[in-house]
């Protein structure tokens, strides 16, 4: 009972602050209210009993990845006075791609797969040892694979980092 | 869980963040005592007697201050700044085992506010989040020392976060388990972790230091270059919270490693002499505050011992030394642990 | 470049071995440098309890003698504002009347004598020059005050006063009496020799 509180709660607060980091004049800003919808999806994911990947999620996203945006914003001095001003033909081609998506993504979602029926839907399967079991018994190849397209980002990275190569 | 278990939980919650605080207050104070000794001097000896009550008197000139906020700053980031820092500080006493579990009248009562299975991650979450206070409160300020000294922050914990987040990956190998009071229920006697993983708790250390932005890492708040860093503007109780998290976070990563690497309330011989359970609780209770209490004066010692870091050599130090150091520890923990595995392989 | 004393030390800057390269004898050992002052003796004096003892012949704050009939001994013949290096001394002459022989012991007095402490800089060549024996230095600190102007002490602060007057033994021993009788030993007198 208390749980679907809880979710109406994060939902409403995920999706207002969703609506904040579009519509805050500062950039910063958008950046702040982000991390306090990454921090309300995490609740989510604790409500789903998945306290590894609501841990993770903190840690990478809010925790490294928003880090670093943030960085990059404050480093960039962003003003509204020196924000260019965007032509009708921008804004205009922004919307339908923008619409475009949002439709491909209902259709996709329309179509998937089946959700199980609450009664029946374990709850574990957000602990960490059935992730684990989970993710290197059946999905073992394309956890490795998504491993090598991280070395393949930092040897990358380290090729743009060098000043001159010999 | 029942109202009594609730009302226990509410005041073992408040029992923890007043000895958070009282802890961190006299981190004040004994740290200026701990210089002084070391520099052949005496130290606060005026308030109380040898200047025990030296914090209640910094705490009052802290409030009594005048509070200034930048004009041209960012007034709701601005205050905000220094609470999240504090937030942060205090969040990460939750899960640590500060002794056994008590048994009173039937009923078992555990000395950790909560022993949640991804504690470790928690722990190294919260940690990651603690940048946040630096940044806001450094961008906010709208000065360029105190931007320098946020981004300086914010580098610097990104950049040890790395090696932290593999030592811990290594310990976590060997115990099985990210619960941390599982982790301290685990290493009875002596049976400590810092022998099985010596390089793991070496980077650690190192680590925890950079984290908590002490010296020989207080890159962000170098006075020598950046007038005060991120709190060059802020005064009164708010630059008392941004000094008083780094106590808290200084007590907290004591803590951390004393029930990581040191067998938390664990103490050798102990079982042999001590068989009632509620008195080895609190007997567990008071070694994790000695051994906490050594860490605390490690932190100073070091602090008035080494030399600060260049921002390169800081650098260098996290990414080309302690990352493929404990990369390193990690593969030998690994091999360790497959060692039959690894043996049957070439035999056969 | 040719060397011109022996002294000069040449820089090795060798290579480092693997254990000075790992930096963490060299930090531990440090630590336990440090270690070491922890329990070292720690020289602080604490000053309102604690007060070091003075020399007996501290030069601080000036006293204008009197005789031991209770008059002035100091006749403002200007040596003591001649020998000031810092020049810090000035004062105005004025003639005895009479009847007040107690007053001032000889013909001519200082109408008003003033010191000022911020441009003194505690020598004792007053001390020195003085053929009357009227000034000398003593062991009492100049006290810290708020303005320029209260720092230029006058006849009330320097004069000692009838009740309690200060004690000089220490500074003003037979030798040193005996000594200031030969004044060619008085050091600006020996500056005016050599030259």
């Amino acid at each position: 009972m208390i749980t679907t509180y809880l979710f109406y709660l994060l939902a409403f607060l995920s999706i207002m602050f969703g609506l904040m980091v579009v519509f805050a004049k500062n950039p910063v800003h958008s950046v702040l209210y982000l991390v306090i919808t990454f921090f309300t999806i995490a609740g989510q994911y604790v409500l789903l009993n998945a306290q590894f990947l609501a841990a993770v999620h903190i840690i990478v996203y809010a925790g490294a990845i928003m880090v670093l945006f943030l960085f990059v914003i404050m480093l960039l001095n962003l003003n509204k006075e020196t924000e260019p001003h965007k032509s009708l033909w921008l804004k205009l081609s922004a919307t339908i791609a923008s619409g475009l998506l949002l439709v491909v993504l209902v259709g996709s979602l329309k179509n998937a797969g089946t959700i199980p029926h609450p009664a029946n839907f374990n709850t574990n399967i957000g602990l960490i040892e059935n992730l684990g079991k989970t993710l290197f018994n059946d999905f073992l190849l394309p956890f490795e694979v998504s491993s090598i397209l991280l070395l393949a980002a930092m040897v990358g990275a380290v090729m743009l980092g060098k000043k001159s190569i010999k | 869980m029942t109202l009594g278990f609730l009302i226990y939980k509410i005041i073992f919650v408040l029992i923890i963040f007043a000895i958070t605080l009282l802890v961190a207050t006299y981190s004040t104070y004994a740290e200026r005592k701990i210089a002084a000794f070391l520099q052949d001097r005496i130290g606060p000896d005026r308030a109380g007697p040898f200047g025990i009550l030296q914090p209640l008197a910094d705490a009052v000139k802290m409030f009594m201050k005048e509070e200034m906020i930048p004009s041209v700053s960012n007034r709701m980031l601005f205050i905000i700044g220094p609470g999240v820092c504090m937030l942060t500080a205090c969040m990460t006493g939750v899960v640590i085992p500060w002794g056994p579990a008590m048994n009173i009248g039937g009923k078992v009562y555990p000395l950790q506010i909560t022993d949640l299975n991804i504690g470790v991650l928690y722990l190294f979450g919260v940690v990651s989040l603690g940048v946040y206070g630096i940044m806001i409160g450094g961008w906010a300020s709208n000065n360029k020392f105190s931007l320098l000294g946020a981004i300086r922050a914010s580098s610097q914990m990104i950049s040890y976060e790395v090696a932290m987040g593999i030592s811990i990956i290594a310990l976590v190998m060997t115990t099985g388990t990210l619960s941390l009071g599982q982790i301290a229920a685990d290493q009875p006697g002596m049976h400590w972790n810092v022998f099985i993983q010596p390089l793991g708790f070496l980077i650690f250390i190192i680590c925890a230091f950079a984290e908590t932005n002490r010296a020989p890492f207080d890159l962000p708040e170098c006075e020598t270059e950046l007038v005060g860093g991120y709190h060059t503007e802020y005064s009164s109780m708010k630059l008392g919270f941004f000094l008083f998290a780094e106590y808290i976070n200084m007590f907290i990563s004591s803590a951390v490693i004393s029930t990581f690497y040191f067998g938390g309330y664990n103490m050798p011989f102990i079982a042999r002499f001590v068989h009632d359970p509620n008195w080895l609780a609190v007997l567990g209770f008071v070694f994790l505050f000695t051994k906490i209490s050594f860490f605390i004066f490690v932190f100073m010692w070091v602090r008035w011992t080494l030399p600060r870091f260049r921002y390169d050599q800081l650098m260098n130090l996290g990414w080309k030394i302690l990352i493929p150091l404990s990369i390193l520890n990690l593969l030998i923990t690994g091999g360790w642990m497959m060692r039959s595995e690894i043996l049957h392989f070439f035999i056969k | 470049m040719q060397a011109l004393t022996n002294r000069s030390k040449v820089v090795a800057k060798k290579e480092m071995t693997f254990i000075e390269k790992l930096y963490l004898p060299a930090i531990f050992s440090g630590m336990i440098i440090t270690f070491k002052h922890f329990f070292r003796r720690k020289p602080t004096i604490k000053y309102p309890e604690q007060i070091r003892p003075f020399s007996g012949v501290y030069r601080g704050q000036h006293v204008l003698k009197r005789d031991e009939n209770g008059a002035e001994r100091c006749t403002a013949c200007g040596l003591c504002a001649v020998a000031c290096p810092a020049e810090a001394i000035t004062m105005i002459s004025a003639e005895r009347k009479p009847g007040e022989e107690n007053l001032y012991r000889e013909e001519k007095y200082a109408a008003t004598y003033e010191i000022n402490m911020l441009r003194c800089i505690f020598c004792g060549d007053c001390e020195d020059a003085c053929p009357k024996e009227a000034i000398f230095l003593t062991e009492r600190k100049v006290d810290s005050l708020y303005t320029r102007n209260e720092l230029i002490f006058g006849k009330d602060i320097l004069v000692e006063s009838r009740e309690n007057p200060i004690d000089l033994s220490k500074r003003q021993t037979p030798q040193v009496k005996e000594f200031k009788h030969h004044k060619e030993f008085a050091h600006n007198v020996v500056f005016e020799k050599k030259k």
